[in-house]
């Protein structure tokens, strides 16, 4: 496969011209990939095979893109039961990357990419950038962590393969970001919402104002946010804030990804096909109905992904976009079906929390997530109730403590949290299951 | 020799305070003394009661968090370098002072102070070698009555 895109069919920007398919040609590209890749995941992944069989199913059993409906469902527990391995479908001679994201037991969750699998992934994410204007000549400050998070690696190489100028910052260490964007001419950012919120009140506290910068596009994405903290965005800093999709099971970034129009991302269809189903029964939702997205990815080698539940709820839309992509678009994703919670773009569930808390010397069961976004950075407070057994009568003891859980929590997801000691009882209790995050981000 | 003193966890919010002082009131507990140490997010109200066990029960019941610390009221005399002397004493002997508050009581130009020691025992011998007067429960109450 070569840099660029694979289908120039279009009398468009050669690297954009599969967003424009006719979408009767579009469905038809989809049940080839589809039928090969359903084939694929069936003769190498066992657990695929398992399923399908258990549901008398034969890949030749589909003929037509609608019997995608009668495939099992697979999810992050089975990704997390293959841990490491065990659901790529390339031996690891074929395989060229591994990344990794963070999973409910400390645990991550392993995928793999062949030399074609990160060719695909490059062009989605090229043509992410290409939808919001961005091409050879723009400088893009590419702040995503690099490392085992796909965010970075993926948003580098699409860049690259748009002719782009790439400056692989990385995250953190604001007062640098704001430099090298105002020194090196940047044109495009990537990082997540919550971060750049972060930047636009440090540049203004170190008097640059981003107005004057030619910075024109942020392509944002790794967390929830909304359109309210979008028009924030762009009324503070003068420039335009895309939605970037994406998740490692399926990819990383380059899942879908918004046009000019910011009406709502447009998934990259001819690699990646969507369903939403209602969370609880399993069953497609109509048209423009909320639920839970699923994918399936087309063309996935090293780990195919067939029906994987994202947890993520959103809809979905066929209506035509003013920008002329056949692409069908999802609703920015604002919440998650299941109890994972994304601070500053890392993935982290209750359950970690709770078991640092019970590594510190056993017994503080009731605590309480309260996550804020404060000055654009999200915060988490971790408020537990203090118990006789820990209850020192000095004020230094009990500040031991709370660095003591501080220090535990941190080791358990990455995040350094505030704790605060609260009295016994004082967190509501609840009859069934424990309401253990409050989310009190505004987004 | 060695007196009761009540510690009570209270978040640093409106209302923590009143709250097991109204119980108190409500059970016509009275306070002898008492102080508090104040963090950022929290405090400790300690206090010193006639009836602790009864007071503690009380408390606990309405939820509050209640621990149970051994202290000692020392005799200081009212006048420029009364506590410097006591404390000469405890310094002397290597016993670590936590925390100290005191009493309005006041006899024979002698003030009361409660002292909590992470020793006690240790401080209490110090202190009677130096005929230093530590005041017990009964003397105290004796003297509250008075």
């Amino acid at each position: 496969m070569s840099k660029h895109p694979v289908h120039n069919v279009a009398p468009f920007d050669p690297i954009s011209a599969p967003d424009f398919l006719p979408t009767a040609q579009l469905r038809q590209l989809q049940f080839q990939r589809l039928k090969n890749m359903v084939a694929h995941a069936f003769d190498r992944v066992p657990l695929f095979r398992r399923r399908m069989s258990d549901r008398n199913l034969q890949p030749a059993d589909l003929q037509s893109l609608d019997d995608i409906a009668r495939l099992p469902f697979c999810d992050k527990a089975d990704l997390r039961d293959g841990y490491p391995f065990g659901l790529f479908a390339c031996p690891m001679s074929e395989i060229v990357r591994l990344h990794a994201s963070t999973g409910t037991t400390g645990k991550p969750i392993v995928v793999a990419y062949t030399q074609q699998d990160v060719d695909v992934w490059t062009n989605v994410m090229c043509r992410s950038f290409a939808a919001c204007g961005l091409h050879r000549g723009d400088i893009i400050q590419n702040a995503y962590g690099y490392g085992l998070f796909t965010g970075g690696l993926g948003a580098h190489y699409g860049a690259e393969a748009l002719g782009a100028t790439v400056i692989p910052i990385s995250g953190g260490n604001t007062q640098r970001q704001i430099m090298v964007l105002k020194d090196f001419n940047v044109t495009a950012i990537c990082c997540t919402p919550s971060y750049f919120l972060h930047i636009i009140d440090q540049a203004a506290e170190l008097g640059v104002n981003l107005k004057d910068l030619p910075l024109r596009a942020g392509v944002f994405g790794a967390e929830p946010w909304t359109e309210s903290m979008r028009q924030r965005i762009q009324q503070d800093s003068g420039i335009k804030a895309y939605d970037i999709y994406g998740l490692s099971e399926i990819i990383g970034p380059g899942v879908a990804m918004e046009c000019p129009c910011q009406a709502g991302p447009h998934l990259f269809e001819d690699f990646f096909y969507p369903e939403i189903i209602d969370a609880a029964t399993g069953k497609l939702c109509p048209e423009g109905v909320e639920g839970e997205l699923v994918l399936t990815t087309l063309s996935k080698h090293a780990m195919p992904m067939i029906r994987y539940r994202t947890r993520d709820i959103t809809t979905l839309t066929s209506e035509p976009c003013p920008c002329g992509r056949t692409l069908r678009r999802i609703k920015r994703i604002s919440r998650r079906s299941d109890d994972m919670i994304i601070i500053r773009g890392v993935n982290v569930y209750p359950s970690q929390i709770e078991t640092a808390l019970l590594q510190v010397e056993g017994a503080l069961p009731h605590y309480q997530i309260i996550l804020t976004r404060e000055r654009g950075l999200d915060e988490m407070e971790v408020q537990v109730e203090v118990t006789s057994q820990f209850f020192t009568d000095t004020v230094g003891g009990l500040e031991q403590l709370q660095a003591r859980l501080a220090k535990s929590i941190e080791t358990a997801t990455g995040l350094r949290p505030r704790v605060r000691l609260i009295q016994p009882r004082s967190i509501q209790r609840s009859e069934g299951k424990a309401k253990r995050v409050l989310d009190q981000r505004k987004m | 020799m060695k007196l009761k003193q009540l510690s009570l966890f209270l978040e640093n919010k409106p209302g923590a305070l009143s709250a097991p002082v109204k119980i108190l009131a409500r059970a016509k507990i009275n306070i002898l003394t008492m102080t508090i140490a104040e963090a950022r997010q929290y405090g400790i109200l300690r206090l010193v009661v006639r009836d602790w066990q009864a007071a503690k029960e009380l408390l606990e019941r309405h939820g509050l968090l209640v621990k149970v610390t051994d202290v000692l009221a020392i005799e200081v005399p009212d006048r420029p370098g009364g506590l410097a002397r006591v404390l000469a004493v405890l310094e002397e002997a290597r016993i670590n002072l936590e925390y100290m508050y005191a009493f309005t009581l006041k006899s024979d130009s002698k003030g009361l102070l409660l002292f909590r020691f992470d020793d006690p025992d240790k401080a209490i011998l110090a202190l009677q070698n130096k005929k230093i007067n530590i005041v017990g429960n009964a003397e105290l109450f004796k003297r509250l009555d008075g």
